[in-house]
């Protein structure tokens, strides 16, 4: 029983554990050059010490703030929008071309538009990545609003809900599975161009820019330290989503 | 046994003493296809009246209309004389897993139209015992919808859908979904608060066992475009019990509803 319930734990640490020792033996017998691909230790202690002591946490917590921001806008103006065009499927069927084609347009070959129009700075960044997640998160509840079964909409106006009351009651609710999905989409999107936008726009900090940076230097355990951190921030952003969709829509699926 | 459709086109008919609701001039077409087209019809006042009918020939369809969940294309029904704004009404969908609110506990459910209504707390509280009391529910109404029983699901929808004190009920196949059990179960329950509350019940039926035990009247419908074939009334005494199944009286509507049913038929393939 327990050894069964060890084993169940240890499982998903299998394959983590697996691709280290796989590195570790490649870097030892000197596959690939040390300077290309340091050992699992070297690397460990650059995480280490730019965590604690260096300049790593800093940009980490920027580079979240960047995405949550562009993210939290993206929400803020995305999620009433898709609930409106999802309501009225002549709307919808009128603006899809447009938002199918910006949708399927690279975000990152908006960055020059966006360039000339806000300058190079902050907002730059974050209106490129709010504008690529927005996309996301528009179509998405769009869709969960057009395709929610109408009978709780019908339910909630025969027992006389007004309009707007059926709109955040119900219908809100009812597309909340579809919008979740959308919004995790979004916040992998929004963290991708932060970090691009990092890199190529004129930063001087966060995640991309610092791996910029350690690439030019050639400072490689410095490099492979913040791709674990932006790792470990793609990773942790889903994560949290996938446990508030869990707690929240505990309806999903049933 | 009355006829609406001997009534003269185009003089709009007084309804019959004693009605609730009257359907006058329904006009509906899908994609062109009509299915109602000036179709008259009184449902009584504090009695249940059955729909029968193949499928297809527009039950839903009606109801919906009357309870204002589709637009007509034309006609109008007046309850009491009153439109649907002036009118409380509760629905009763055959489908309860997707009419409840999954989101909500059970209880939060029974409550939603009293809330909508703008009761107080208060007021929804002594309304939801005072359902919970009648309906004798021994389950946890604190669960979620989706943690019930099918004909728990069932229950909890007729008791949200009573919780404002409709002056008509509709229920379009309620009990389709249900075990036999269960259906038995429901089928008494609903004759037991048509009882205590004499409400006007419409009730779309495909099981003509049912039609007939519950109701006091039977409409047939004809396949589209839709008439009213025949209204066969049912005056068995109430409280009806499975006793009543055997009855002569029960034997007879029903061997009527069959007859009109088949006559019904048999007049489609003739024509087709
Ligand atoms: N939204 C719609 N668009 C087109 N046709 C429709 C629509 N809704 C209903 N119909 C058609 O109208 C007719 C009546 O449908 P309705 O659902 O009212 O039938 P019903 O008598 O309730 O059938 P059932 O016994 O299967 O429940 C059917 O032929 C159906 O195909
Ligand atoms: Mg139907």
């Amino acid at each position: 029983m327990l050894n069964g319930r060890i084993a169940n734990a240890l499982t998903p640490a299998v394959g983590a554990l697996a691709f280290i020792i796989l590195w570790w033996f490649v870097t030892w017998l000197r596959w690939i050059d040390p300077v290309l691909l340091p050992s699992p230790q070297a690397s460990a202690r650059a995480i280490w010490e730019g965590f604690v002591g260096g300049n790593l946490l800093k940009d980490f917590l920027i580079t979240i703030r960047r995405t949550l921001l562009a993210f939290g806008i993206a929400v803020a103006v995305c999620v009433p929008l898709g609930l409106v065009l999802g309501s009225s499927v002549r709307l919808y069927r009128s603006l899809e071309f447009v938002i199918d084609f910006f949708r399927s347009t690279p975000a990152s070959a908006l960055f020059p538009l966006f360039l000339v129009i806000l300058g190079v700075g902050e907002s730059t960044k974050i209106a490129v990545a709010a504008f690529g997640a927005g996309l996301l998160i528009l179509f998405n509840t769009a869709y969960g609003v057009m395709n929610a079964r109408k009978t709780r909409q019908a339910a909630a106006r025969v027992m006389g809900a007004s309009p707007m009351r059926v709109m955040m009651g119900v219908t809100l609710l009812e597309s909340l599975p579809q919008t979740f999905v959308g919004m995790r989409s979004g916040v992998s999107f929004s963290l991708v161009i932060v970090i691009v936008a990092e890199m190529f726009i004129g930063s001087t900090d966060g995640l991309g820019q610092r791996v910029i940076n350690a690439q030019m230097i050639f400072n490689m355990p410095e490099m492979y330290a913040t791709i674990f951190g932006a790792g470990v921030l793609g990773y942790g952003l889903n994560l949290v989503f996938i446990v508030i969709e869990r707690r929240f829509i505990h309806w999903g699926g049933k | 046994m009355n006829a609406p459709q001997d009534v003269a086109v185009g003089s709009p008919r007084r309804p019959a003493p004693g009605t609730h609701i009257t359907i006058r001039g329904l006009t509906k077409s899908f994609a062109g296809q009509p299915l109602y087209s000036g179709f008259d019809l009184d449902i009584p006042k504090g009695q249940i009246t059955s729909i029968f009918g193949p499928n297809g020939c527009g039950k839903s369809t009606m109801i919906n209309m009357v309870a204002g969940l589709l637009p007509m294309d034309g006609g109008e029904a007046l309850f009491d004389g009153k439109t649907l704004s002036d009118t409380v009404i509760g629905y009763v969908f055959q489908n309860y897993r997707d009419a409840l609110f999954p989101w909500k506990r059970a209880i939060d459910n029974i409550k939603y139209p009293l809330r909508i209504a703008g009761k107080t707390k208060g007021e929804c509280d002594a309304r939801a015992d005072e359902l919970v009391k009648s309906f004798d529910i021994r389950f946890d109404l604190n669960r979620y919808p989706y943690e019930l029983s099918g004909g728990q699901q069932q229950l909890v929808s007729i008791m949200r859908s009573l919780a404002v004190h409709p002056e008509v009920l509709f229920l379009d196949e309620p009990f389709s979904a249900l075990d036999y059990e269960m259906t038995l179960f429901m089928r008494d329950k609903l004759q037991d608060i048509f009882e205590a509350t004499k409400t006007t019940m419409i009730l779309v039926s495909h099981d003509l066992d049912e039609a007939v035990y519950l109701a006091d009247q039977v409409l047939m419908l004809t396949r589209r475009p839709t008439r009213i074939a025949e209204v066969v009334r049912f005056d068995a005494a109430r409280p009806r019990r499975p006793e009543t199944l055997t009855s002569d009286a029960f034997i007879r509507a029903k061997a009527q509803c069959l007859e009109v049913f088949q006559r019904e038929v048999r007049a489609r393939e003739a024509a087709a």
